[in-house]
């Protein structure tokens, strides 16, 4: 016999772990996803082939380089043209900004899929005058047409992460800058753009995440990417497992991503937390 | 081939290929449509479960989010079109051995677009939920609702309202995911346009009016959208 409990309030009774509704329904689920786990690794099992993985998996190794450096150059390549279109977007010029504003909404409302064909193919109707122009070396490549396709619809959504981060930093800090006798340059520089660059971060990891995603698209064109020697080692064996692996190379890529963009912004952000 | 006007093959019948497009464009809007309710059903199920106290279900939610918006589009719908007939044709040989199945791409396209709109959805219905003050249920059970008529008559009238702007968004996309079905030959907008380009080898002109169907869909749902919100807006208690 304490004091303590003398004095103790009456507390409401624990709420009983049973097995409400909820439980019941979510176990289940989980039963049905480590069900569906356990499916896949059998049918692997079940379905290895060890020709099949000594013929192809070079090939995947050699796709996942070319998807790696198509979303590594039209990302670079987009986020440089997305200045110039994100200078337009934010420009007071009607004509400018009304140019950018199309830009953007013709890449942003169409399918990329349709983009990547206006360039493959849609461009290769006019061979004549690209050669005429000596840019036919360019676009005779699959690959550099997906990286063109690419480069100029991330630009799009770069520049607009770029506009809402620029316009997300408050307008006080470009007058105090201002009223340091900062112009107007230095300023974006080293005042706006290191604050803007925090919000922007989330975005451009999702982009970026999107890109990988999208990058699937080229195998259609005949570039042989990741997806594409998926596409090539299912026609040539008829094996699904082809699929299965390269469905699993992607979730691991975009998962190490997804939490390696997330490490990223804790680390950038340290400063923000108390 | 005679050199055929652009106007010619531009034009509505035989000759021309409008009739072609614009039949594909319906093919669109009609998978759209026929994805949204099931997307959006599954979307507010697996955001509810997302929000939800118990673990488990917590966990099975997040999981089908992190595989179906980190698998990319086509590859879900690769494994679905070519892996779905091997499975189902697995399971009905157990009891008709002669059976052979073929998965319509329509069914595998509304069913792999449910999948992707879906988590995407959830991520807004989740962040609409989280938006609700926790007294609206309280309220709710205290004159004594059940769980499911509080979420039907008090959480969800009100989740629709804050996820609206966001749904938008995910339709936006979904519209244009639809294009990735040509892919397995459903003759929608992008296939129709792809088929005229290659008889008539006007690509760019044909691709060109592809790209051009799209935009107006996504300017009409801007349109469409914008008075669904504008009565919403008004529909708001002050």
């Amino acid at each position: 016999m304490s004091v303590s409990q003398a004095i103790s309030v009456e507390r409401p009774p624990p709420r009983a772990r049973g097995w409400p509704r909820t439980r019941i329904i979510g176990y289940a689920l989980v039963g049905l996803w480590i069900l569906f786990g356990l499916g896949i690794l059998a049918y692997l099992v079940y379905a290895w082939n060890g020709e099949f993985f000594a013929r192809y998996a070079p090939a995947y190794l050699q796709g996942l380089w070319t998807t790696l450096s198509l979303v590594a150059i039209s990302m670079v390549a987009g986020a440089l043209f997305s200045l110039p279109v994100t200078y337009g977007r934010m420009s007071k010029n009607r004509l400018l900004s009304g140019l950018a504003y199309c830009y953007v909404y013709f890449f942003r409302g169409t399918p990329l899929l349709v983009q990547v064909y206006l360039v493959y193919y849609g461009l290769g109707s006019f061979r004549l005058q690209l050669e005429s122009v000596g840019l036919w070396w360019f676009f005779r490549e699959a690959f550099n047409c997906g990286v063109f396709a690419f480069a100029l619809n991330t630009a799009a959504y770069q520049a607009e992460i770029l506009r809402g981060a620029i316009e997300s930093v408050p307008r006080g800090q470009w007058e105090g800058a201002a009223s340091l006798g900062l112009h107007k340059l230095q300023t974006l520089r080293k005042v706006v753009l290191p604050q803007a660059f925090i919000v922007a971060l989330r975005p451009y990891g999702n982009e970026l995440v999107l890109m990988i995603k999208a990058s699937a698209i080229v195998a259609i064109i005949t570039v042989y990417d990741l997806m594409g020697n998926a596409k090539l080692a299912y026609a040539k064996s008829f094996d699904f497992q082809a699929y299965v692996w390269v469905a699993i190379v992607y979730l691991v890529m975009v998962e190490i991503l997804r939490h390696g963009v997330e490490w990223i912004e804790r680390r950038i952000t340290i400063h923000l937390h108390r | 081939m005679p050199a055929q006007s652009i106007w010619t093959l531009l034009s509505w019948g035989p000759e021309g290929w409008s009739d072609d497009i614009a039949y594909g464009a319906l093919v669109t809007i009609a998978l759209a449509l026929a994805t949204l309710p099931i997307g959006l059903t599954i979307g507010f199920f697996v955001a509810w479960a997302k929000q939800s106290e118990e673990p488990s279900l917590r966990v099975a939610a997040n999981i089908y989010t992190t595989v179906f918006r980190g698998l990319p589009e086509l590859v879900t719908l690769f494994l679905f079109f070519f892996g779905m007939p091997i499975l189902l044709q697995y399971v009905i040989r157990l009891f008709k051995p002669e059976a052979t199945i073929d998965v319509d791409s329509f069914i595998a396209g509304m069913i792999v677009l449910s999948l992707i709109f879906s988590s995407y959805a959830s991520e807004v219905f989740l962040s609409a939920f989280r938006a609700i003050p926790k007294g609206q249920y309280e309220g709710g059970y205290a004159i004594g609702l059940s769980t499911w008529l509080t979420m039907r008559k008090v959480i969800l009238p009100q989740l629709l309202r804050i996820a609206f702007p966001g749904l938008e968004n995910c339709w936006l996309s979904l519209l244009k995911d639809t294009a990735l079905v040509s892919v397995v030959n459903l003759a929608e907008t992008l296939r129709n346009a792809g088929v005229a380009a290659r008889v008539t080898k006007h690509a760019f002109l044909f691709y060109s009016v592809a790209a051009l169907v799209f935009l107006v869909l996504a300017i009409l749902s801007s349109i469409a959208t914008g008075f669904i919100l504008r009565s919403l807006g008004r529909r708001e208690a002050r």
